[in-house]
């Protein structure tokens, strides 16, 4: 909301508060200005410089001696000479000839910088002496353009007879503008008047109230039906109050520049005096009001005079806007009807057939109050944002009504020749009680924990227009303007106090209370420390969207034509999908880790050899309905870890590099580290896995006790290209995170941490022939299970295939530790434990000693 | 010429030969010239037997005295030849110690990782502890019961990701009418509530961290998921001066300890009364730039007083208890300590940006 600070000058005084201060006092009590727009003053884009751009009076314009087009304007500008301009501006040429004119305007001497108003855009120039045809011309008579204040060169500006000659234009039309964001439905701070107030009540200042009183200035009369117009709420629920004023007569015009020029700075596009009015009176008090053309509405057939009718529409009841689109309208919508049907959406736009035009004589003028969250539900449905719907939709206070009508009527007779009618229009039927609260100021001290004195906080609440009364106990009856419909409760009082006395006066203070019962948050340090572990292993970590395009999950699953559905076992529930999003590739929440993994690696490769990354986060389904009564959202969100790697195994380097891709073994190799610090690594069960993302021969599934914890493998080569990925492996896991920390408490529990034996080790290598379909790791756990104790470790070192085995089967190599706690071992232990082990084996997976 | 001579001639000759010696090869051959079985020292003990029997022990202990005496030398060359062929061994070993390094790709916790982490420790410190909510919400929790109804001008403030109640894979859906609207949360601030019910009557202090969402166009300045942390204490006696105290204390810890905080007046539906907190503009140090829009000031929180509405939502009633909630963007602050121009850089995930912190 743009509001010129010369406006609110009008009703308070403070051109003498330099404005970065007042920008701070207003900021801190919580009208907060987003920017500052200076027009004129110093800081300004185009300062007008005081010596050298002034006011100035036109006296007689005769014709150039050499030029048609152009004029020699007389100009007093306020100093012992005539200064000769000239022009070839179309109204002064328009006179040409014309003597004893009194024409205010803006004058620029030489040296002065302006925009140069035939450029394209803004270009600044310096003023300087020439000879135009013949003629000296050492000053000129200043366009909006040149001074910018209009982006469009027109004419020159022409400023109010009234005027003083001579004096720095910057004093006359310099202005800041300020732009406040203001957070909050807070009817009674949308206008200039309402700042005002606020202003006058922060600064201790007198409040100028003109503007609300102009009804007594008229002697207007209110009655609920006025001779020239049938009123009536059919719905009083959405529309407490109704107000209508009559002005016959008025003349359809442009508004006086003083207002085009207000309207203006607060963002608005000046259209005709009436218009101008109806938005002035707006911006100004803060009342949407609406100026139909009494000439195009309808009595109602069995009526002798032009109704207004405010009630529900029909189902689909049709209307044209003023903007020129058909609409139709919902039961739930106000409309204002005449006799014959619609004339306006309630609050939020008039209709286009009974808009005032250059032809209207009589203005009916509606003021009026609608229910707030009625229109903004009609705003919003219609998708029509008005500056008249977002005010009612702040709450507008319906006692302002008629105080607005009386006031934008006092300005059409004023300006358009308006005869007002002394009789206004209103019916009232929802005129609110007068409220009061009851407000103990011990509340403040108990909020605030700062003892603001109680004089202070009555000055504070009086200032704000809160009318105090004693009560009981020292507490007050604090009778609420009707303009604060924000205030509800004795703590929004607090509030006014606090604001208003000053953040900045608080002292700082700790709480001063013993600790709640203080409770670990294990599963967030558990998390945690996953993350530090994968980025030990040298992944880097990610977060993704939760939100992904739903067609990568059929990607995923290899089957794009089919899509993904809840019958997926890799994909649990229903998936969260959304009513409205951004995009498609943004409007389903990731049931998996592994489409953002793949796009964040495809996204990488593009500048990156190599990608090892991890996430850890939550994925989203659908598992029960909501139930609003316990809490329940019945939406799961496990937590997940994913991994992914891809690209060389080393990066280039001096020396030899290992510039094989990484592959199955590699993010094996970081899960088992994982597994191994969260001593998982004897609890993990690594099994073939049938994954339709993963290489169906690359895929393992882990299992520790009954819960499966996910999936590792290489990556599906159609499901590669399905994200775009490079011809080169990519291996990705993604495991229940819950489950495995689950695992990890389990086994720390349930830890024995093993005697460091200091006999000496005796190592062994042995091979094992196996069937080609015998899971090595068997074979590793058997070996391990047979020589128990003392087969301290059993590590894997070569596979070998080929003639020497025969077709089908395998040779593995295991490299064996013997230890005792107790003893050396001798060459007969030994020998007896190699016989266990090889016996075990054999009877239990077939195997033979290769060699042997 | 005696033995005597001849022998001292030998010992003579000996140790010529042992300062002659260059290398480890020539120290051996003299070793086996001298020494050794048939070397020149010990074939004088041979002649031992030539000697008159009173001369024989004086010039036995001669020799073995030159025996000794040659051994310790050529010890003593040995080890001069050793380290001089250490020293040519590790000269010709010499590396251009510039060379690089063998490549470790070591891996990176994601900005926004290492963001939360700090804001973990520096409120922990003060008592408050981390507590979860869930990502997909019911309206209910996200507004009404934070004091924002249905309609009311308030919800402008957030832009809503809404939740399809139908299902896509059934005919029925899971619909649990109106009521049960769910959204994507907006804001962390769904979190108070769930954790008032949970916690009644204990006191509280928690911060609630997370991800938000908020159906806005994506640009330079505004992401359509960012994360939050918000704080949430109540008590018996829980004041303005105390919510004003702890957030200029976690100013002071996570910006440094000269910042200072300035509080102006705000609102906001849940609080009451309402106030936004700045500190020293982390990049112009408070002079005034274009980060800070030249205020010198930048905004660090949204807080306030926990609304009584809030509060009797949560199960607390406002004449007994009251509290003070406050929240935090976590992107923000990184933004402009490193002048990141791009809000999307944290969750585009470009590794060249997040291998950076």
């Amino acid at each position: 909301m743009k509001i010129p600070l010369s406006w609110i000058n009008d009703y308070v005084k403070i051109d003498d508060i330099p404005i970065d201060a007042l920008r701070q006092r207003l900021d801190l009590a919580g009208l907060e200005v987003g920017g500052i727009e200076i027009i004129g003053h110093t800081g300004a884009e185009l300062p007008w410089d005081p010596e050298k751009i002034t006011t100035a009076e036109v006296l007689s314009v005769r014709p150039h001696p050499n030029a048609d087009r152009l004029v020699l304007a007389e100009v007093d500008y306020g100093g012992p000479e005539r200064e000769i301009a000239v022009t070839g501006a179309p109204s002064l040429f328009a006179r040409s000839g014309e003597t004893g004119l009194h024409l205010k305007v803006a004058f620029a001497w030489e040296g002065a910088t302006l925009y140069d108003g035939h450029a394209e855009g803004w270009t600044q120039r310096k003023l300087k002496a020439t000879k135009v045809r013949g003629v000296l011309s050492r000053a000129m008579v200043c366009s909006e353009k040149e001074l910018g204040l209009a982006e469009e060169q027109t004419d020159i500006i022409y400023l109010p007879a009234d005027t003083p000659v001579g004096v720095p234009l910057v004093d006359v039309l310099g202005d800041y503008v300020l732009d406040f964001d203001i957070k909050g439905p807070f009817g009674h701070l949308q206008s200039v008047f309402g700042i005002a107030r606020e202003i006058a009540a922060l600064y201790d200042r007198p409040l100028r109230r003109a503007p609300l009183e102009a009804m007594g200035r008229l002697g207007l009369r209110a009655v609920a039906q006025p001779d020239f117009l049938e009123l009536v709420i059919a719905d009083p629920d959405l529309c407490p109050r109704y107000t209508a004023t009559m002005i016959r007569g008025v003349e359809i015009a442009p508004s006086p520049l003083w207002m085009q020029m207000r309207l203006r700075r607060a963002g608005m596009r000046p259209i005709n005096n009436i218009v101008d009015i109806t938005n002035y009176v707006m911006l100004e008090l803060g009342e949407p009001l609406h100026a139909f053309d009494y000439a195009d509405l309808n009595a109602r057939p069995d009526g002798d005079q032009p109704a207004i009718i405010v009630r529900r529409a029909a189902e689909g009841e049709p209307m044209t806007t003023l903007d020129g689109v058909p609409r139709a309208f919902d039961g739930e919508m106000l409309l204002i009807t005449d006799g014959a049907g619609p004339v306006a959406v309630a609050g939020v736009m008039g209709g286009l057939d009974s808009e005032v035009a250059d032809t209207t004589r009589d203005v009916l003028l509606e003021a009026a109050s609608f229910n707030f969250i009625n229109t903004r539900r009609t705003s919003q449905t219609l998708k029509l944002f008005t500056e008249s719907a977002s005010r009612f939709g702040k709450r507008v206070d319906s006692e302002l009504a008629a105080v607005a009508a009386a006031r934008a009527a006092e300005l059409m007779a004023d300006l358009a020749g308006g005869v007002i009618d002394p009789v206004m229009g209103d019916l009232y039927p929802g005129k609110p009680e007068p409220r009061a609260l009851h407000f103990d100021p011990a509340l403040a001290d108990r909020l605030l924990g700062v003892q603001i004195p109680r004089e202070e906080q009555r000055r504070i609440l009086t200032a704000l227009e809160f009318e105090l009364a004693e009560g009981a106990d020292e507490t007050w009856a604090a009778r609420v303007p009707t303009y604060r419909l924000d205030v509800e409760r004795p703590v929004d009082l607090v509030e006014e106090i606090a604001r208003v006395w000053g953040y900045d006066h608080f002292p700082h203070t700790l709480i001063d209370e013993a600790l709640p019962p203080l409770r670990r948050n294990l599963s967030l340090e558990e998390e945690a420390r996953v993350r530090d572990l994968l980025v030990g292993l040298g992944l880097d970590e990610v977060i993704t969207y939760s939100l992904i395009d739903p067609a990568d999950e059929p990607r995923l699953l290899c089957r794009p034509e089919d899509g993904a559905t809840s019958g997926d076992a890799e994909l649990p529930g229903e998936p969260v999908t959304l009513l409205n999003s951004l995009a498609p590739e943004r409007s389903h929440m990731r049931r998996t880790l592994l489409p953002g993994l793949l796009r964040t690696a495809a996204s990488n490769l593009r500048f990156l050899e190599r990608v090892a990354i991890f996430e850890v986060g939550h994925v989203f389904y659908r598992a029960a309905p909501p139930d609003p009564e316990s809490g329940e959202t019945g939406v799961a969100e496990p937590r997940r870890v994913g991994a992914l790697i891809t690209g060389p195994r080393e990066g280039r380097w001096w020396q030899a590099a290992d510039r094989a891709p990484l592959d199955y073994f590699d993010l094996k190799g970081v899960a088992e580290g994982l597994l191994e610090h969260l001593a998982l690594t004897d609890r993990a069960d690594w099994r073939r896995g049938a994954h339709p993302a993963f290489h169906p021969g690359r895929c393992a599934e882990i299992v520790v006790g009954e819960r499966v914890l996910g999936v590792l493998g290489e990556v599906h080569p159609l499901v590669r290209e399905a994200f775009a990925l490079p011809e080169q492996p990519v291996v990705a896991l993604e495991w229940d995170l819950d489950a495995l920390l689950d695992a990890a408490r389990a086994a720390d529990a349930e830890k024995e941490v093993g005697m460091i034996s200091t006999y000496p080790p005796v190592y062994e290598d042995l091979a094992l022939i196996v069937d080609e379909a015998t899971p090595a790791i068997d074979v590793q756990r058997a070996i391990v299970q047979a020589g128990h104790p003392l087969v301290t470790r059993a590590l894997l070192f070569d596979v070998y295939r080929g003639p020497q085995v025969g077709a089908g089967q395998k040779s593995l190599a295991f490299a064996l530790t013997y230890q005792s706690p107790g003893k050396a071992l001798s060459e007969k232990d030994v020998e007896k434990l190699r016989g266990r082990v090889i016996k075990k084996v054999e009877k239990a997976l077939g195997a033979k000693l290769r060699g042997g | 010429m005696s033995l005597f001579d001849d022998l001292e001639q030998v010992y003579q000759t000996a140790q010529a030969a042992l300062e002659a010696t260059e290398s480890v090869a020539a120290l051996e051959s003299w070793h086996a010239d001298y020494l050794g079985r048939k070397g020149a020292v010990t074939l004088q003990t041979r002649s031992v037997g030539q000697l008159p029997k009173e001369d024989r022990p004086a010039f036995g202990q001669r020799v073995n005295a030159i025996k000794q005496a040659l051994e310790a030398a050529h010890e003593a060359r040995a080890r001069v030849h050793k380290r001089a062929a250490l020293a040519a061994t590790l000269a010709a070993g010499a590396v251009d110690v510039t060379l690089p390094g063998r490549p470790v790709a070591p891996g990176h916790l994601h900005l926004t990782t290492q963001s939360l982490r700090q804001l973990y420790a520096i409120f922990a410190q003060m008592g408050f502890e981390v507590y979860e909510a869930p990502d997909v919400e019911l309206e209910a929790y996200n507004f009404d019961l934070l004091n924002i109804p249905a309609y009311h001008p308030a919800r402008d403030m957030w832009d809503t990701f809404w939740v399809d109640p139908s299902s896509p894979s059934t005919s029925e859906g899971i619909e649990g009418g109106d009521e049960a609207r769910l959204l994507l949360r907006t804001h962390t601030s769904p979190g108070q509530v769930r954790v008032m019910r949970e916690r009644y009557p204990e006191p509280i202090r928690v911060i609630l961290p997370g991800k938000c969402y908020r159906y806005e166009q994506i640009t330079a300045r505004s992401e359509h998921q960012f994360y939050q942390v918000e704080g949430l204490a109540v008590g018996r006696d829980i004041t303005m001066t105390d919510l004003i105290g702890t957030i200029k204390q976690f100013a002071r810890l996570f910006y440094g300890p000269e910042n200072d905080v300035r509080v102006r007046s705000s609102y906001f539906p849940f609080t009451e009364p309402s106030i936004e907190v700045d500190t020293n503009c982390t990049l112009c140090g408070g002079k005034g730039c274009r980060i800070c829009k030249y205020t010198g000031w930048i905004e660090i929180a949204g807080a306030g007083m926990v609304h009584p509405v809030v509060l009797d939502n949560g199960g607390y009633n406002p004449a007994e208890w009251s509290g003070f909630a406050f929240g935090f963007g976590v992107e923000r602050p990184s933004l402009t300590k490193y002048n990141v121009a791009d809000i999307r850089y944290f969750y585009g995930n470009d590794l060249r940006f997040l291998r950076q912190f």
